[in-house]
């Protein structure tokens, strides 16, 4: 019975000058949604508001819910058009429209009516009036509540009129692309795909690195990474994965550094190309999954020891998340799943017993000289071979 | 040797459709595509592949083209001889025997019975991977109303005693059904189910360059069974569903061709598998798992390679153009220690170092050696970089 959807945003509402491109980004998301949406529709953006219309048949559910992915909308509001064939025939849509959808419910209501056609022969006070008496006189279980009303019941008068009453929850956030482009570190795990759903709901476009090491890694690890960012290219629009053969690198660091070592010396060399990779592509900045204290790399010390290799600000949305927190967002952007697929990823497979948990950045830095020969053409050639997957 | 050469060596997983088979199948996908229930002509010609299937295969076991059953796959044919028989004769009695390396159908569909109140026995095997006739005798009760042994191990390729089993349990003065698992056998050795002592068998489509999604129950004429699909009563009501006729014709042709030239086929490979195993015995390091030479499968060889993980050394072959399998790949989406080697004994630190090559008709000699050349360069390298 819908035939369009009102989209309600917050905070870009109050950007000031720049208010424009929210919108026009607003708008380019929203389309970008639902092109994997069966069915036509029409944005459009006019006197503040943006309107979904279905061009034909859709699924409701599928809609909404591709909309409810979209970041920087507050509310949906489903609405019924209707032709303009005077007051009489409007009085009578609107009762049926409320015994619909409040069967039996007899909720306090309010009709809050707008003009944007000026030349509609009654004004927005007379039509709320108007409207109010009739439902009343309909429905006489119905009581005006005109502070706090459970059902506030729009009425739009434009070329043609708008009904609606409903408001579904978006996502809220900015959307994305007003604010730049970062590069996730992107593991197969539970965390990096919810940190880059969390950067990217502050409207960052986002672009993923992933490092495997084949034979190490199996092509099923790869692909549950490709899968990983697909998922979270339904919230952020597509995404440009980087994959970055890692093998030579890190047999080499094994052979030439301490093993307890390892997955810190490991952790600053992925930095340092995915900064490269950033730079080169357009990135201001990086964005990884860790949490302080989760595991052996992401103690304080080791942050601190890992963080120091790049200049590029890095984002860590979830650096004081409970694992428990974490897992929750992976339920509802609905990566959980893939994300527990038992593949091994490089940063486990070569994992020491004991790897230290408080390095000192000037030992670390020691080891590293270990690597001169050949470090800086191995890095060179990742970063040149990396395979490009574009994704969603 | 070209460097992009492709060397399947995972025949026990699936194996490669022979063309012929394809191309019938696509006839009768694209031409005779009627359904065998219909009473017109189209019908009648769909039914003919079936019969000559039926023909095909009856004629190979030595059987009556109506104790043949087609099913969905080996899994299916499991299930329904195991869980059709325990249902159709627990007033006899509800106790059933098995080996503790049989396949997931199997064991999976006798736990699916222990939680319906029936009681499973599970035999142990020896070093050899073979279950003892001794122990099944000392297992056996007055209540024992199944016993199903697979044929030939997956993971391993150890040949279970199956005649000396059948007529053991021929001997008993209580009827003890006995159902085999030829999924892995079948078209490497000739089976005739009546002299064998064996009242039920089943049989795989894909595992012998046939299709996949298809499978054979063999059920003797005498033994009570009862469905487990329900619908249209087809096949004399045991199997419902429109019957998978091009599956079915697949399958006719694939046993077909396996058993064409049969005693060459079967030595080239025992001759393909001895010039392996004497390649892996040169390997440091390597040890081959199983019983040697005709005592073994002709086309199974598991082989166990200290200090490296298997599944790396998988992903390495693969990059080399060789496909093998780390344990089964009917479970390797689960990793998880493998109950066969364990229990043939290998030692822990290798349970996770052993891989499965397998052969084919397909499988050539320049593979096999090229297989041995390719583990002998990589072991070294693989080993420096070994998590201990």
């Amino acid at each position: 019975m819908f035939q369009a959807f009102l989209i309600k945003y917050g905070e870009i509402g109050i950007k000031g000058k720049n208010r424009y491109l929210f919108e026009d980004a607003l708008v380019n998301q929203i389309k970008h949604a639902l092109k994997h949406v069966e069915g036509q529709f029409r944005v459009t953006k006019e006197q503040g508001r943006i309107y979904v219309e279905a061009l034909e048949e859709y699924d409701f559910q599928e809609v909404t819910e591709a909309l409810q992915r979209v970041f920087g909308i507050v509310g949906i509001c489903p609405v019924v058009i209707l032709e303009d064939q005077g007051f009489e025939k409007l009085a009578e849509d609107v009762l049926s429209y409320v015994k619909e959808q409040y069967p039996g419910k007899n909720p306090t209501f309010k009709v809050h009516a707008r003009r944007a056609r000026k030349d509609y022969p009654m004004e927005s006070m007379e039509i709320n009036r108007e409207l109010g008496a009739r439902i009343l006189e309909a429905f006489p279980d119905m009581k005006v509540d005109v502070h706090e009303p459970e059902l506030l019941l729009c009425v739009e008068i434009r070329q043609k009129i708008y009904l609606y009453s409903e408001v579904l929850p978006g996502p809220g956030g900015m959307p994305v692309g007003t604010n730049g482009k970062s590069m996730l570190l992107l593991s197969g795990g539970i965390d990096s795909p919810v940190a880059g759903y969390m950067v990217a709901k502050r409207g960052v476009k986002i672009d993923a690195v992933y490092f495997h090491a084949p034979p190490y890694t199996s092509e099923r690890a790869k692909q549950k990474v490709i899968d990983l960012a697909k998922k979270v290219s339904r919230y952020t629009g597509p995404i440009y994965l980087y994959v970055v053969n890692f093998t030579d690198i890190q047999l080499y660091i094994y052979e030439k550094c301490p093993h307890d070592e390892l997955t810190i010396i490991m952790r600053r060399y992925m930095m340092r190309i995915a900064e490269q990779i950033a730079r080169n592509t357009g990135s201001l900045g990086l964005i990884t999954g860790e949490s302080i204290g989760q595991v052996a790399s992401q103690t304080v010390p080791s942050l601190a020891a890992t963080n120091e290799v790049c200049t590029m600000p890095v984002f860590r949305p979830l650096i004081a998340f409970d694992k428990e927190d974490i897992v929750t967002i992976s339920k509802k952007i609905d990566t959980f799943e893939t994300s527990i697929q038992p593949f091994e990823d490089c940063c486990t497979i070569f994992v020491a017993k004991h790897p230290v948990t408080k390095p000192n950045v000037n030992v670390i830095r020691r080891s590293e000289q270990r690597l001169e020969e050949k470090i800086d053409q191995m890095v060179d050639t990742a970063i040149r071979e990396a395979e490009l997957v574009i994704v969603g | 040797m070209d460097i992009n050469m492709e060397v399947y060596l995972d025949n026990s997983a699936t194996t490669r459709c022979f063309p012929e088979v394809a191309a019938l199948m696509s006839q009768v996908m694209t031409k005779d595509y009627g359904n065998p229930s219909s009473l017109h002509q189209k019908g009648v010609e769909a039914e003919r592949y079936m019969r000559e299937a039926r023909e095909i295969l009856a004629g190979n076991l030595k059987v009556q083209e109506k104790e043949l059953y087609f099913t969905s796959g080996g899994t299916e044919s499991d299930n329904l001889a195991i869980i059709g028989c325990a249902l159709a004769n627990q007033r006899a009695g509800k106790h059933l025997i098995t080996s503790s390396i049989e396949h997931p159908a199997v064991l999976n569909a006798m736990k699916h019975l222990e939680e319906q109140g029936f009681s499973v026995t599970y035999l142990p095997v020896g070093a050899d991977g073979r279950v003892q006739v001794e122990e099944l005798t000392a297992a056996l009760r007055p209540d024992t109303i199944l016993v199903s042994i697979m044929h030939v191990n997956n993971e391993i390729g150890s040949v279970q005693p199956i005649e000396e089993i059948g007529a053991l349990l021929k001997k008993q003065d209580h009827p003890v059904l006995f159902h085999v698992d030829a999924v892995q056998s079948f078209g490497k050795y000739r089976i005739y189910p009546r002299r064998m002592g064996m009242d039920l068998l089943s049989v795989s489509g894909h595992k012998i360059h046939g299709p996949k999604g298809m499978g054979l129950l063999y059920v003797n004429e005498k033994v009570k069974i009862k469905p487990i699909l329900f619908g249209g009563g087809q096949q004399k009501n045991l199997r419902s569903g429109t019957e998978n006729v091009p599956g079915i014709a697949g399958l006719g042709a694939a046993v077909q061709e396996c058993y064409r030239d049969f005693e060459a086929k079967r030595q080239r490979l025992y001759g393909l598998r001895s010039l392996f195993c004497e390649k892996m015995e040169e390997l440091a390091g390597a040890q081959v798992n199983g019983l040697p030479g005709e005592e073994s499968a002709p086309h199974v060889v598991s082989v166990s390679f200290s200090g490296v993980r298997s599944e790396v050394l998988l992903h390495a072959l693969e990059e080399r153009g060789i496909y093998a399998s780390a344990g089964s790949a009917c479970s390797s989406n689960h990793p998880s220690v493998s109950a066969t080697l364990k229990g043939i004994g290998v030692a822990k630190e290798l349970l996770d170092s052993t891989l499965r090559f397998s052969f084919s008709v397909f499988t050539t000699e320049e593979e096999i050696c090229y297989t041995a050349q390719v583990l002998g360069e990589l072991l070294p390298g693989l080993r420096r970089f070994y998590r201990h």
